[in-house]
C-alpha cells in the first residue's frame, strides 16, 4: 500500500514505533513518514492513537519500541523543547497564548529582540511579526492584544511563531475543529503556502472531505494499529471510512420522518443583553430543531439561558406549558429539560469520577433506596442503571468504575448523553453533541437522537457541522449576530440557504 | 472506610493505599509508644490523649466535607475562640447555662453563614474569605474578653467535657465525635449530597451543569463548620475551665494537617473520611508520646510539620514510581530480542 517514495529521506517519521500506557496498547508497529513538501493526513478514529502519535512527534512521549527519524537520522526527543530545537511545531485545536501580551509578544516570547541598550525593541518586533503575516497572507495586527482573537486568528498566531522559529515540520491536531467556513478556506490557504515553501505537516481532522481537499497522503490507524499510508488520489471517502472502521458504515444520518406533537419547548422574546435579542421559537414533540449558525452568534448562549445556566433580562422559556424562572438549572431539570453542553471535559462531566457515578450525578434523588433511612443511595441502582445505559448506548468500556477520563471522545460523549437521557426529559439539548468524535460513534449518535424523535422526544440540536444539521433537522433556525434571522424548513434547508442567513446575507425576518 | 476504590476518582488505587499507610503507621506507632514507655498503653494515658484531641477531631470531620469540596475553612480557631469568650462573657454577666449553649452555637452559624456568604455571593476564594475572618472573629473574642480568663463553670457541664461514658474508657467529646464521625462518613459516602461534594470539588461547572446547587451547599457546609467550631469552642472552655479570647490559636492548622495526612486532595474532589480518622489519631498519638517522652514543644511542632510534607509528598512518589515502573516493563521485554 505504501505511495513510492522520493529520494530524500522523510523530515520526521515513525518507525515500526509502539507504544503503550500501564495496560492500554496505544501504538503498535506505526509507521508514518512525513516529507517536506507534502501534507500527510493522519485517519482514524478516536482512541485510534491519533493524539499519541502528535504527541510522540512533540516530544511528550517517548516510543516504547520502533524508532523516532529526523532526516533519516534515529533521534531521541528527551522533551518538547527537543521537538522544537529540532524544527518541530504543534498547532493545536485550541491554542493556548497568553491573552494579556500582543500578538508580535505572543511570537516571539523568550526571543524578542532587542535593542542596543538590552531593552525589547518594540518596532523591530512588530515590523517581523508584519513581515510573517504578510508571508502567511494574513491581515493581523501585531500590536493588538491576543486576548479577544478568534481561534482561528490564535493559530495564525501560533503558525507564524512555529515559521518565525524556522519549523520544518508543522504537526495540526484538529486545526478545524472549531472553525467557520471562511476560516478553514484561510487556514488552508496560509497551509498550502507553507507546504510550497517546504514544510512537512501532518494534518488532523475528522472531516473527512477537508482531508481529501488539503492532503496528499493519508496514514490510517485503527486500534493504535497500522492499517496502511497511501496516496489519497484514487481513493474515495467510503474507502477510508472502511479502513478507520474495519466495516462498512450504515447511513450517517439516519433521520425518521416524524410529525409534530404538541408544543415542548417555548421560547418568547428572550434577551440577554450585549449576547442575544428578541430569540423566539418552539421545538414540538418528536422534532430535531436545529440551531445553526457561525460560532459566536449566541447558540449555545441561548441554550444556556433556556436551561438556567446563564439568567436571561427579559423573555419567557416555557417548558409543556410552565413557565421557567431564569438562572436555575435544577428548576429547568425538574420540568424536564436536559442539555448535552458544548464543553464535555469542562461541563459535561467530572473526568475524575467513574463513568457509573458521573451517570448518576442528574439523578441524585431517583437512586436513593426504596428501603431502609431516605438519603442513603443505593449503590446497586447505580450502578444498574449505568450498566443498562452503557449497554443501550454500546459504550465500550471495561470497568463501570473506572474514571470517565480514560474514555476515548466519543465514549464520553456517549456517558454524557446517557446522564441526561436517564433523567427521562422531554426536552432535549444538544450542543455540538458530535464535535471531536469518530465516524462511527457519530452515526450512532445520530441514530440515537433520530429514535428519540421518534419516541416523541423534543430535540434542539446546535451544530456548527452543516452536513449534521441538513441530514439530521426537521427545521433549521439560524442565528446571526445575537439574532435569530431565518426559519427553514427541511425540504428548503440546502448549505447555500443556511449559511447564507448565518453570515447574514440574508434580510430574512425573525421567526415567530 | 472501604470506601476508597470509588470514593474519588482516576488513581484511587493510590488514596487506598495512603489510607492503609496512614493506619498502619497508626499501630507502629500505637505499639512503638507501648514500647517506649510504659505509661502510654494504659487507658487513662489513651484516654487521656483521645480526649485532648477532642476539638481537632470534631472540627476536622466537616472541614473534610469542605475540602473535598474544594474549599478551606481557617477561621475555625478563631470561632472557637470567639464561641470561649462569648461563653465567658454572658457566664460572667449572670445568664444560665443551658441558654448560654443554644446562644453560643447560634453564633456559630452566623460566623459560619457569614464566611459562605462572602464565598457564594461574591465569588471570592474561601482560603482569602477565611484569613480575613481568621483575624476578624478573634478579634471580636479580644472585644468581648479582653485578656482576662473567665472560670468556674457549672460542675455537671465541666463533668460532660471531661469524664468518660460509665464503664467505659471514652470521654463524653469523643463518644460525640465518634455518632458524629458515623453520620459523617454517611453523608460523604453514601448520599446525594456527598456525590455533589466530590463532583463540585473535582469539577465544580460539571457539577452546577448537573443541576447540583452548589452555592446552597457551600453555603450549608460553612454554616455546619462554624457551629462544629463554636460547640467545640464550649467544650474547650469547660476542659479547660476557662474562657480565654486566645483559646485555640493555630489549631486550625492541626486540623487541616490531620485532613491532609488522611489522604484528602487540598485541591478538592478527592478523599476518605476513614484516612482523616487515621490520620487525626495519628497525630494525637504521635504529640502524647512525644510529651509523655518530654520533648519540647518546638520539636512536636517540627514532627507534626514533616509528617503532614511526607503525606502530601508520599502518594504522589507513589504515582510516579508507579508510572516509572511500568515504562521500565514496557522497555525491557523490547530491549531484550533487539
Amino acid at each position: 500500500m505504501n505511495a513510492p517514495a522520493p529520494p530524500a529521506p522523510p523530515r520526521l517519521a515513525l518507525v515500526n514505533v509502539s507504544k503503550s500506557f500501564g495496560a492500554v496498547q496505544a501504538l503498535q508497529g506505526v509507521t508514518i513518514e512525513l516529507y517536506a513538501g507534502e501534507v500527510h493526513a493522519l485517519a482514524g478514529e478516536n482512541g485510534a492513537g491519533k493524539s499519541t502519535v502528535v504527541k510522540t512527534f512533540a516530544g511528550v512521549h517517548r516510543p516504547d519500541t520502533g524508532e523516532l527519524r529526523l532526516n533519516g537520522e534515529p533521534v531521541t526527543f528527551h522533551g518538547p523543547a527537543d521537538a522544537q530545537a529540532a524544527g518541530v511545531a504543534v498547532i493545536y485545536q485550541e491554542p493556548t497564548l497568553f491573552p494579556d501580551l500582543s500578538v508580535a509578544e505572543n511570537i516571539f516570547m523568550g526571543r524578542q529582540p532587542r535593542t542596543s541598550l538590552g531593552r525589547i525593541d518594540r518596532r523591530a518586533m512588530h515590523a517581523a511579526a508584519a513581515e510573517l503575516f504578510t508571508r502567511l497572507g494574513v491581515a493581523l495586527d501585531p500590536r493588538q492584544p491576543a486576548r479577544g482573537l478568534s481561534i482561528a486568528d490564535q493559530q495564525v498566531v501560533e503558525i507564524a511563531k512555529a515559521i518565525s522559529r524556522d519549523a520544518q515540520v508543522l504537526i495540526m491536531d484538529e486545526p478545524t475543529a472549531a472553525l467557520t467556513g471562511q476560516e478553514v478556506a484561510r487556514l488552508f490557504t496560509v497551509t498550502r503556502t507553507l507546504q510550497q515553501q517546504g514544510c512537512a505537516i501532518l494534518f488532523i481532522s475528522h472531516r473527512l472531505e477537508e482531508i481529501f481537499e488539503l492532503c496528499q497522503r493519508v496514514t490510517t490507524l485503527r486500534d493504535g494499529r497500522w492499517i496502511g499510508s497511501e496516496l489519497l488520489d484514487g481513493l474515495t471517502t467510503d474507502d477510508l471510512v472502511h479502513r478507520m472502521v474495519g466495516r462498512e458504515l450504515e447511513d450517517l444520518y439516519p433521520k425518521q420522518d416524524v410529525t409534530p406533537g404538541e408544543v415542548a419547548l417555548k421560547v418568547s422574546r428572550l434577551t440577554r443583553e450585549g449576547v442575544f435579542t428578541d430569540v423566539s421559537f418552539q421545538v414540538r414533540r418528536g422534532e430535531i430543531v436545529a440551531l445553526a449558525g457561525l460560532v459566536g452568534a449566541g447558540r449555545s448562549e441561548v441554550a444556556r439561558a433556556i436551561f438556567g445556566v446563564d439568567r436571561w433580562d427579559a423573555g419567557e422559556v416555557e417548558v409543556g406549558g410552565v413557565g421557567l424562572p431564569s438562572a436555575s438549572p435544577t428548576a429547568a431539570m425538574a420540568a424536564g429539560l436536559a442539555l448535552v453542553p458544548e464543553d464535555r471535559r469542562q461541563q459535561g462531566l467530572v473526568m475524575d469520577m467513574s463513568i457509573e457515578r458521573n451517570m448518576g450525578l442528574t439523578q441524585l434523588r431517583s437512586l436513593r433506596r426504596a428501603s431502609g433511612p431516605g438519603p442513603l443511595i443505593s449503590r446497586r441502582a447505580e450502578r444498574d442503571r449505568a450498566r443498562d445505559w452503557a449497554t443501550r448506548l454500546q459504550l465500550k468500556f471495561s470497568r463501570l468504575g473506572d474514571a470517565v477520563g480514560v474514555l476515548s471522545g466519543g465514549n464520553q460523549q456517549k456517558v454524557v448523553l446517557a446522564k441526561w437521557l436517564a433523567t427521562e426529559p422531554s426536552v432535549l439539548i444538544v450542543d455540538e453533541p458530535t464535535r471531536g468524535i469518530d465516524v462511527g460513534t457519530k452515526a450512532e449518535v445520530h441514530r440515537l437522537l433520530s429514535e428519540l424523535a421518534a419516541q416523541d422526544l423534543a430535540v434542539l440540536m446546535i451544530s456548527s457541522d452543516l452536513p449534521e444539521v441538513l441530514g439530521m433537522a426537521d427545521r433549521v433556525l439560524v442565528m446571526h449576530e445575537g439574532r435569530l434571522v431565518a426559519e427553514i424548513p427541511r425540504d428548503q434547508a440546502t448549505e447555500e440557504s443556511v449559511m447564507a442567513a448565518a453570515t447574514g446575507q440574508l434580510k430574512g425576518k425573525a421567526a415567530a | 472506610m472501604a470506601e476508597g476504590r470509588t470514593a474519588g476518582g482516576l488513581d484511587l488505587g493510590r488514596f487506598l493505599r495512603w489510607d492503609v499507610v496512614v493506619a498502619a503507621l497508626l499501630i507502629v506507632v500505637f505499639f512503638g509508644g507501648a514500647g517506649l514507655s510504659p505509661d502510654f498503653g494504659n487507658t487513662d494515658n489513651l484516654s487521656f490523649a483521645l480526649g485532648d484531641l477532642g476539638e481537632i477531631a470534631l472540627i476536622a470531620l466537616p472541614m473534610t466535607l469542605l475540602v473535598v469540596c474544594g474549599q478551606v475553612d481557617l477561621s475555625v480557631a478563631s470561632v472557637l475562640g470567639l464561641a470561649s469568650a462569648l461563653t465567658g462573657a454572658l457566664w460572667d454577666a449572670g445568664w444560665a447555662f443551658e441558654t448560654i449553649v443554644p446562644v453560643v452555637v447560634l453564633a456559630g452559624v452566623v460566623c459560619g453563614l457569614i464566611n459562605g456568604l462572602l464565598v457564594t455571593r461574591l465569588g471570592l476564594p474561601s482560603l482569602a474569605v477565611t484569613i480575613g475572618t481568621l483575624s476578624l472573629y478573634r478579634g471580636l473574642a479580644y472585644v468581648l474578653l479582653g485578656t482576662e480568663a473567665i472560670a468556674e463553670f457549672p460542675q455537671q457541664y465541666a463533668d460532660l467535657a471531661t469524664t468518660n461514658v460509665p464503664g467505659t474508657p471514652v470521654p463524653y467529646p469523643v463518644a460525640l465525635f465518634v455518632l458524629l464521625a458515623i453520620v459523617t462518613a454517611l453523608v460523604l459516602h453514601a448520599t446525594g449530597i456527598g456525590r455533589s461534594l466530590f463532583a463540585i470539588g473535582a469539577q465544580e461547572d460539571a457539577a452546577f451543569y448537573a443541576g447540583i446547587r452548589v452555592k446552597r451547599i457551600k453555603l450549608v457546609l460553612f454554616a455546619v463548620s462554624g457551629v462544629v467550631a463554636a460547640f467545640a469552642g464550649i467544650v474547650y472552655t469547660l476542659r479547660y475551665g476557662s474562657a480565654r479570647a486566645d483559646n485555640g490559636v493555630g489549631l486550625e492548622l492541626a486540623v487541616i494537617a490531620a485532613v491532609l495526612l488522611g489522604g484528602v486532595d487540598f485541591d478538592g474532589g478527592k478523599g476518605t473520611l476513614g484516612g482523616v480518622i487515621a490520620g487525626v489519631l495519628l497525630i494525637g498519638l504521635l504529640r502524647n508520646l512525644l510529651m509523655l517522652n518530654d520533648v519540647a514543644t518546638e520539636i512536636q511542632s517540627i514532627v507534626t510539620g514533616l509528617l503532614l510534607i511526607v503525606s502530601v509528598l508520599t502518594p504522589r512518589l507513589i504515582t510516579a514510581a508507579g508510572q516509572a515502573r511500568a515504562r521500565r516493563r514496557h522497555r525491557d521485554p523490547a530491549a531484550a530480542p533487539a
